[in-house]
């Protein structure tokens, strides 16, 4: 279990896919314009159980079988949005979203713009990003097996994060939950906005447990889009993470804490908006940054962060930025390639260690 | 895509089978009528759905007849052959004839047209009579996208603008269709139908301030010219992708369906060349599927930039590809107004008195040239532009038959001709002297509100601006 600092610790707990499902049952019945369509996503009850009973309470007409053309059902979904419906298009995974990322950009994140104002797309994209599940199942998926006995897998070559690609364009704004309180309250912040928002998720997470705060059980709950949370304060190094690294970073920290390091942990949550602020403070605090990210490390979201920190607050850093990404190259699928692919606990204890200039073999 | 491992459960095969099975078999009329125009149908319906899914299901699970998979004596009898058999998707009767579907059939689909090339109508009973009143206001529509068309391409050419398209030639497929249609029905266009705009109102003040970008300008100078859109006029922005619009216009549908909008469909336009592109399939497979109101309109004419048709589909045309999908269809002539009028009328009515779609592929030819960066006369000859511009122009049919009917004549031509001349100049002349968008505009409708980001970079600019007057000439921009 994490250790949560500075929230009471209270009774509730659900998992992520528990607090997606709640979110998306609250804003469907809420409003009668939202609906949900993707492949699965009804009769099958979702891909990955997000829209597990959404089906039998909302009817044919708000949960939405597609047929298999995600291209299709993008710009379909961004034709309602331009009318007054208000879609959540689900993806099966994102790397399936490049089938329709013309869509995506072009009809969804430039349409305001474009028109000049006219015509506005209160759309979601939503669906797991990054890596999935590998040969080995994390203890969280235990229960996951026993009540979905079968597992989707896909080739190696559709395992990437797609963070840094959505939030580099202007018009769409990005969001990443971690804990099941972000997660309902990032997607019902998301369903209420008017702008189009890519909501990254993480397939290894929707069976992980988190205790939810009173607040976050409120139908109305929506958390801020732009504004990142620290996890965890530190004064002596920040990490900055977002999704399912932000596990890992917390993990990390407490290692480093029995070695004499406090580490601020920062869950980004928000990838457009970045919460340059959030960032930049704890860093003229701390005088250290490490970022971590799943995806590739040539243009993407540590990438961006370190420019925006170099900018902000040169005079403050105490150490290069360091940076853990994932590898540069293909998700390669065997578990121990897997294992070298991605950033590990350790990577990221090294990195604040060397940021804190301890001696550590590279 | 998705890779499914399953382990060997039967009620995980029974799961994956309910899934998206033969619609086509369970949705009647009726059922669909019912189930959207009955609120409360809305609780009902999710179990009168899903129990209709599962009935069609049952046959998949095999209830054949094990006389079926018996050995060659029972070849001989015909009543075991003539039986049919229900497979995922309906029945289908079986035959002992092996026989290919030719890629052609003998004929090619007609063409439907109310007006021969002299101007008389040939048509059947299913004209109806289009008033005077009408007639004339779509020739002079008609005119007014000509002359529109020959000043702001000849501005292109002067380098008063950077960008121009003309409609040469598919005038009557432009307001033909426009005429037809109401103005609560949504249009979205690909980019050769400004002509539906003209129907509705835009006027040439408007169109010349989009294509100089200038202040005035509903798009604020963010897009190349002839990009034109108008939420006013419920005529969607123009996006140069081609076919993007067609999954765009099934949604917008749906959403009209979900409202239980019962007098209004959606109208897509689309030209040969788009019907190669994935979004036609997907748009057409969704409408189909999800039957919403909206008819598909191609404006095949024949050339997609240097590109024939022959290079661009082999099938007959693009009505037959309606049926692949389901999709009821009809060719007609695109370069007769009051064929296109006609068939657009009767469109609408299928569109939305049944809630499903409709194609209609209008033949007509591309005059001019795809753009104002095009030169036609490399790739095709110049006696078959010829040919079509005089011999087949739409607009010189059309006002045989209304000066037939004594509603025009050569004096009311030329008067409007020059009007409508003096109008398009006067409008060019304001919108070229017009300001330019204000630079706000820059980093405005981004986002619903503007980021902290967007706001630091107008600060900035705002900062550089001021700091420097001589790189930012103060009568084109101003703050």
């Amino acid at each position: 279990m994490l250790r949560i600092l500075r929230r009471k610790s209270l009774p509730v707990s659900m998992t992520v896919r528990e607090a997606l499902n709640s979110a998306l049952d609250e804003e469907m019945a809420a409003d009668p314009t939202v609906f949900l369509m993707g492949e699965e996503v009804g009769e099958y009850q979702g891909a990955y159980k997000i829209s597990k009973g959404l089906l039998d309470k909302y009817g044919p007409r708000r949960v939405v079988d597609t047929p298999i053309t995600e291209a299709g059902f993008t710009g379909l979904g961004c034709g309602a949005a331009y009318y007054g419906l208000k879609p959540i298009v689900e993806f099966m995974t994102f790397n399936f979203s490049m089938q329709a990322i013309d869509h995506i950009i072009n009809s969804a994140a430039k349409t305001y713009y474009m028109s000049g104002g006219q015509i506005s797309v209160p759309i979601v994209f939503r669906g797991p990003n990054g890596a999935a599940a590998g040969v080995g199942a994390q203890h969280s998926q235990a229960s996951y097996w026993q009540e979905f006995p079968f597992v989707i897998t896909f080739p190696s070559y559709a395992t990437q994060c797609y963070a840094a690609w959505y939030g580099s364009c202007p018009g769409v704004k990005v969001l990443s939950p971690y804990s099941s309180e972000d997660a309902r309250g990032l997607l019902k912040a998301a369903i209420r906005d008017p702008d189009p928002v890519v909501f990254l998720e993480n397939e290894l997470l929707y069976g992980e447990s988190f205790p939810v705060s009173e607040a976050a059980l409120d139908a109305n709950f929506c958390l801020p889009v732009g504004k990142a949370n620290i996890e965890r304060e530190g004064q002596d190094v920040t990490i900055t993470a977002f999704s399912k690294m932000v596990g890992y970073a917390l993990k990390a920290a407490d290692i480093l804490e029995k070695e004499g390091i406090n580490a601020e942990v920062i869950n980004l949550r928000s990838i457009r908006p970045l919460d340059r602020a959030t960032i930049n403070n704890s860093v003229r605090k701390t005088n250290r940054l490490v970022t971590v990210e799943e995806g590739f490390p040539q243009h993407g979201v540590c990438a961006e962060i370190s420019a925006s920190v170099n900018e902000d607050s040169f005079d403050y850093l105490d150490a290069p930025i360091e940076r853990i990404t994932g590898a540069d190259v293909p998700m390669p699928y065997a578990v121990n390639l897997e294992k070298m692919a991605l950033p590990q606990v350790e990577d990221i204890v090294r990195a604040a260690k060397r940021a804190c200039y301890g001696y550590v073999p590279k | 895509m998705a890779l499914w491992l399953r382990r060997s459960s039967k009620h995980i095969i029974k799961n994956l089978m309910y899934s998206n099975y033969c619609r086509n078999n369970i949705t009647t009329k009726t059922t669909t009528a019912a189930s959207f125009l009955n609120e409360k149908a809305d609780v009902v319906s999710p179990v009168f759905f899903v129990g209709r899914r599962f009935e069609s299901t049952k046959a998949a699970e095999m209830r054949i007849d094990p006389q079926f998979y018996s050995s060659e004596e029972d070849e001989d009898h015909d009543d075991l052959l003539n039986q049919g058999m229900d497979f995922p998707g309906g029945k289908v009767m079986f035959t002992s004839e092996m026989s290919f579907i030719s890629e052609h059939s003998d004929k090619r689909i007609p063409c439907y047209r109310v007006l021969n090339d002299h101007g008389e109508i040939v048509s059947d009973e299913s004209y109806q009579q289009v008033s005077r009143e009408l007639a004339t206001r779509m020739h002079n529509s008609m005119i007014t996208l000509q002359v529109m068309d020959t000043f702001l391409y000849e501005a292109q050419r002067q380098g008063r603008i950077s960008f121009y398209m003309t409609s040469n030639g598919e005038e009557a497929v432009n307001i033909g269709s426009a005429a037809a249609l109401s103005y609560d029905d949504i249009i979205f266009p690909q980019y050769r139908e400004p002509g539906v705009l003209l129907w509705r109102g835009f006027t040439l003040q408007e169109f010349a301030n989009q294509c100089f970008g200038n202040r005035a300008d509903y798009g604020k100078g963010r897009q190349m010219p002839i990009h034109y859109g108008s939420k006013r006029h419920n005529f969607f922005t123009i996006s140069s992708p081609i076919a993007t619009q067609l999954p765009q216009a099934v949604g917008a549908a749906y959403s009209l369906k979900m409202d239980n909008k019962k007098d209004a469909c959606v109208v897509a336009f689309m030209g040969d060349g788009c019907t190669s592109e994935g979004d036609f399939h997907a748009g057409m497979n969704f409408a189909a599927v999800m039957e919403v109101p909206i008819v598909f309109i191609c404006r095949n004419n024949g050339w997609a930039i240097s590109t024939p048709v022959s290079d661009q589909f082999r099938s007959d045309g693009v009505v037959v590809k309606g049926p692949a999908y389901g999709i009821q269809s009809i060719r007609v002539d695109g370069n007769d107004a009051l064929a296109v009028y006609q068939v657009i009328r009767a469109a609408r009515n299928i569109a939305i008195s049944e809630q499903k779609p409709v194609l209609v592929e209008a033949l007509t030819y591309r005059v001019g040239h795809h753009s104002t960066s095009d030169d036609s006369t490399k790739y095709r000859p110049i006696d078959e532009i010829t040919h079509w511009k005089m011999a087949k122009n739409p607009l010189a049919r059309f006002r045989q038959w209304i000066e037939k009917n004594g509603w025009w004549d050569e004096e009311r031509d030329s008067e409007a001709r020059n009007t409508i001349k003096q109008e398009v100049i006067q409008a060019i002349q304001v919108a070229e002297r017009m300001e330019k968008p204000s630079l706000l505009e820059l980093f405005t409708d981004v986002y619903d509100k503007p980021t902290n980001d967007l706001q630091e970079q107008e600060t900035s600019l705002r900062e550089t601006i001021q700091r420097h007057p001589k790189d930012y000439p103060a009568f084109t921009y101003s703050l």
